[in-house]
């Protein structure tokens, strides 16, 4: 039997705005999905601490303050440093466009900007996980 | 959650029945057997029920001299002042701040050349959650979202230049407010500038952190008694200054809907005046120092209702809880920016046509200043050009519009009056509500306003998804061409590195024995919970950091952590 997708939505630094990151946790977890939201200002360490002990499958970075290109490639590193290479990482925020080839330089597969729609968030992360898991989405 | 009677607009209330007259009745029945009506349902941004036709019939037992009265006079629907714009205009009051002090200072050149009438510094996350530049959760954002404020010495730089007894400065900071605001008084005091001349506001408002906007540093209890320790210094000592900003406007961008945000934000007020009347201040002396922030979004007759029904409520509520001789403590003076949350990434011209309507509504709604916000800040801190469009808006609803000639021209619509009506309705029964909690600090504890606010927040979002609401560009009017791309701000990488430089050198530099003995004084006045403003003053002479000074206080009051709920 397929266990649910878990996924940590996270807010990392020291930003506040967490309006969207709310909205797409509760709307994964309406959607079938078992969600652990971190709260605000963790550090990249904390993050990837979580993810790791909730066994996760995906981590959904929320970033509105501008700080990332650190935080995005800091938690990147962290996950390869702990040899999560079988788990995702997606984010949304306010992010730049010339920025977000960067990011999925560093391994960050998708970034999604203002305006996503819950519906395209979740099928996404339902396909991008079960690719990973190697089965049908 | 069956059984709980909510007093928000998150469960969506029934239509109203309308009786205009059966025989108009009758012809809008055939009328919209022709041209069925284009929704199911029609509500406001806010889910508020709008019907067809608005008459007398909506406003049962209205009595203008009552509800309205004449502006300047309770209770003060019309306007806090008599004259209103007729006089001077609204405060046009561009939020400013990225980079260096270096970079801000001289966007603030920029802007008083080109016609703001006042200041208004955002400053970058470390200084907003207190903590040093060069602290590890600092890496990656100093200077980003707002300018980088350490110490005595940035801001120095930052009002290099700047007459501080003449144009009035707004500083949106909320946990350390008392710290930075004593390094502004500081750097006024070098310059010769007596306190009495000083005039501004300093938000302040540490109940909406934990409601909204999450830039705490102690605990709820803490975090009032600072804020009241900054009103009995205020009253006392900078007389022009307001020393706090009662704001909806985070609350709002939080997901809030209208009603929520006028609600919570009075009742905020509301626990400071008793807060600080509970701590032996009258409040003849520090409430008339008190203002407000508000929001202002799409629904644009919602809003201008939202302004005047704020005001309305607030004279009520204080009125009849404290009676106050001093008229000036009746009156909610309030700062608008127009709503960031509405702008979209997608399209992002049509951001100067939402701001426009947004600042009009703002207008008619009768505010004290107003920001008008840029069109590309989906994207980041906006260019010169961006805000220079975005000021000029303002100018142009100012000097053109002619809508600001004549004094709350929209008062006696009977859709006006119904929605301001029903906006204090909806008021009351969140007041009874969180009065029945013991107030809004508790009601903070407890998460009420915080979970309030998601369940309206994904409420709306379902709507979009669902093309209930329509937002041009997001689920309408899709573009499939390539976006008009709109040029965006840069920030200096390098800004992180030279602040870091900058702090390192004014620790070095600094007198070691007046500033041991300044933060030994501050530990001691926060242990025994005496007078921390001369404190902050004299931490601030010493070259004190805004990260020191706040670890003092964490140290004494203990940290507050995201309860996380979602």
């Amino acid at each position: 039997m397929k266990r649910p997708i878990r996924v940590v939505m996270a807010k990392a630094g020291l930003d506040g705005h967490d309006r969207g990151v709310k909205v797409v946790a509760r709307a994964l977890r309406d959607a079938g999905m078992e969600v652990i939201y971190t709260g605000v200002h963790q550090t990249p360490e904390a993050v990837v601490e979580t993810a790791l002990q909730e066994d996760a499958d995906a981590i959904g970075l929320s970033l509105l303050s501008g700080a990332h290109n650190y935080l995005f490639p800091r938690v990147a590193e962290l996950m390869k440093e702990k040899g999560m290479d079988d788990v995702l990482l997606f984010g949304g925020g306010i992010i730049p466009e010339d920025d977000i080839e960067g990011l999925k330089k560093h391994g960050v597969e998708r970034i999604f900007q203002p305006g996503a729609s819950l519906e395209e968030i979740i099928a996404y992360v339902r396909i991008a996980v079960a690719k990973r898991r190697g089965q049908p989405a | 959650m069956s059984g709980v009677v909510r007093p928000g607009p998150a469960v969506p209330a029934p239509a109203e029945p309308h009786s205009k007259g059966p025989q108009w009745q009758a012809q809008y029945e055939a009328a919209i057997e022709t041209h069925p009506e284009r929704k199911a349902r029609f509500s406001t941004l806010s889910d508020i029920p709008v019907g067809p036709l608005y008459t007398a019939d909506d406003l049962p037992g209205f009595d203008p001299e009552r509800e309205l009265g004449r502006p300047g006079e309770f209770p003060y629907t019309r306007g806090v002042y008599p004259s209103m714009y007729r006089g001077r205009l609204w405060t046009m009051r561009q939020f400013a701040g990225f980079g260096s002090a270096e970079d801000t200072n001289a966007r603030f050149h920029y802007l008083l050349a080109h016609g703001v009438t006042g200041l208004s510094t955002a400053f970058d996350m470390p200084t907003l959650m207190g903590r040093d530049c060069d602290d590890p959760l600092s890496r990656g954002e100093v200077g980003r979202e707002g300018v980088a404020v350490s110490s005595l010495a940035d801001m120095r730089i930052l009002f290099d230049k700047i007459p501080l007894g003449e144009v009035t400065t707004s500083m949106t900071i909320n946990g350390p407010a008392s710290i930075v605001w004593a390094m502004y008084l500081a750097a006024a005091e070098e310059r010769g500038i007596p306190f009495s001349k000083l005039g501004g506001t300093i938000q302040n408002d540490c109940l909406k952190e934990y409601i909204a906007q999450r830039e705490w540093i102690v605990p709820v209890k803490p975090a009032m008694e600072l804020v009241v320790d900054s009103f009995r210094y205020g009253a006392r000592e900078v007389p022009k200054w307001n020393t706090v900003s009662i704001s909806g406007y985070h609350i709002r961008e939080a997901g809030s809907t209208a009603q929520q945000e006028l609600a919570f934000t009075l009742l905020d007020g509301l626990e400071y005046v008793k807060w600080g009347v509970a701590a032996g201040l009258d409040v003849n002396d520090f409430a008339p120092h008190l203002s407000f922030f508000f929001d202002v979004h799409n629904d644009f007759f919602e809003e201008v209702a939202k302004f005047r029904a704020a005001r309305r409520i607030w004279a009520r509520e204080m009125e009849r809880r404290y009676h106050p001789t001093n008229e000036k403590a009746l009156l909610m003076r309030t700062h608008a920016q127009t709503a960031g949350v509405s702008l979209t990434a997608q399209q992002p011209y049509n951001n100067v046509v939402r701001v426009a309507l947004q600042a009009l509504a703002a207008v008619l709604g009768g505010t004290q200043s107003l920001h008008t916000n840029s069109l590309d800040e989906t994207y980041a801190l906006p260019t010169e050009e961006a805000v220079t469009l975005a000021l000029r808006t303002q100018q142009v609803i100012a000097h053109e519009s002619g809508v600001g000639d004549t004094v709350d021209p929209l008062a006696g619509s009977y859709y006006l009056e119904h929605l301001t009506n029903e906006m204090e309705r909806s008021f009351e029964r969140y007041r009874d509500e969180i009065d029945g909690m013991g107030g809004m600090v508790a009601a903070v504890e407890r998460g009420y306003p915080q979970r309030e606010i998601i369940e309206a927040s994904f409420h709306f979002q379902q709507q979009v998804e669902e093309k209930e609401k329509i937002i041009v560009g997001i689920n309408k009017y899709v573009s499939d061409a390539d976006e008009a791309k709109v040029p965006t701000l840069a920030i200096d990488p390098e800004v992180e590195r030279k602040q870091i430089e900058r702090l390192t050198e004014v620790r070095a530099k600094r007198d070691p024995g007046r500033w041991r003995e300044a933060m030994e004084r501050l530990r001691a006045a926060a242990t025994s919970h005496s007078e921390l403003m001369p404190e902050f003053l004299e931490c601030a002479r010493a070259m004190a950091g805004v990260g020191e000074q706040v670890q003092v206080l964490k140290d004494v009051y203990g940290e507050y952590h995201d309860p996380g709920y979602f």
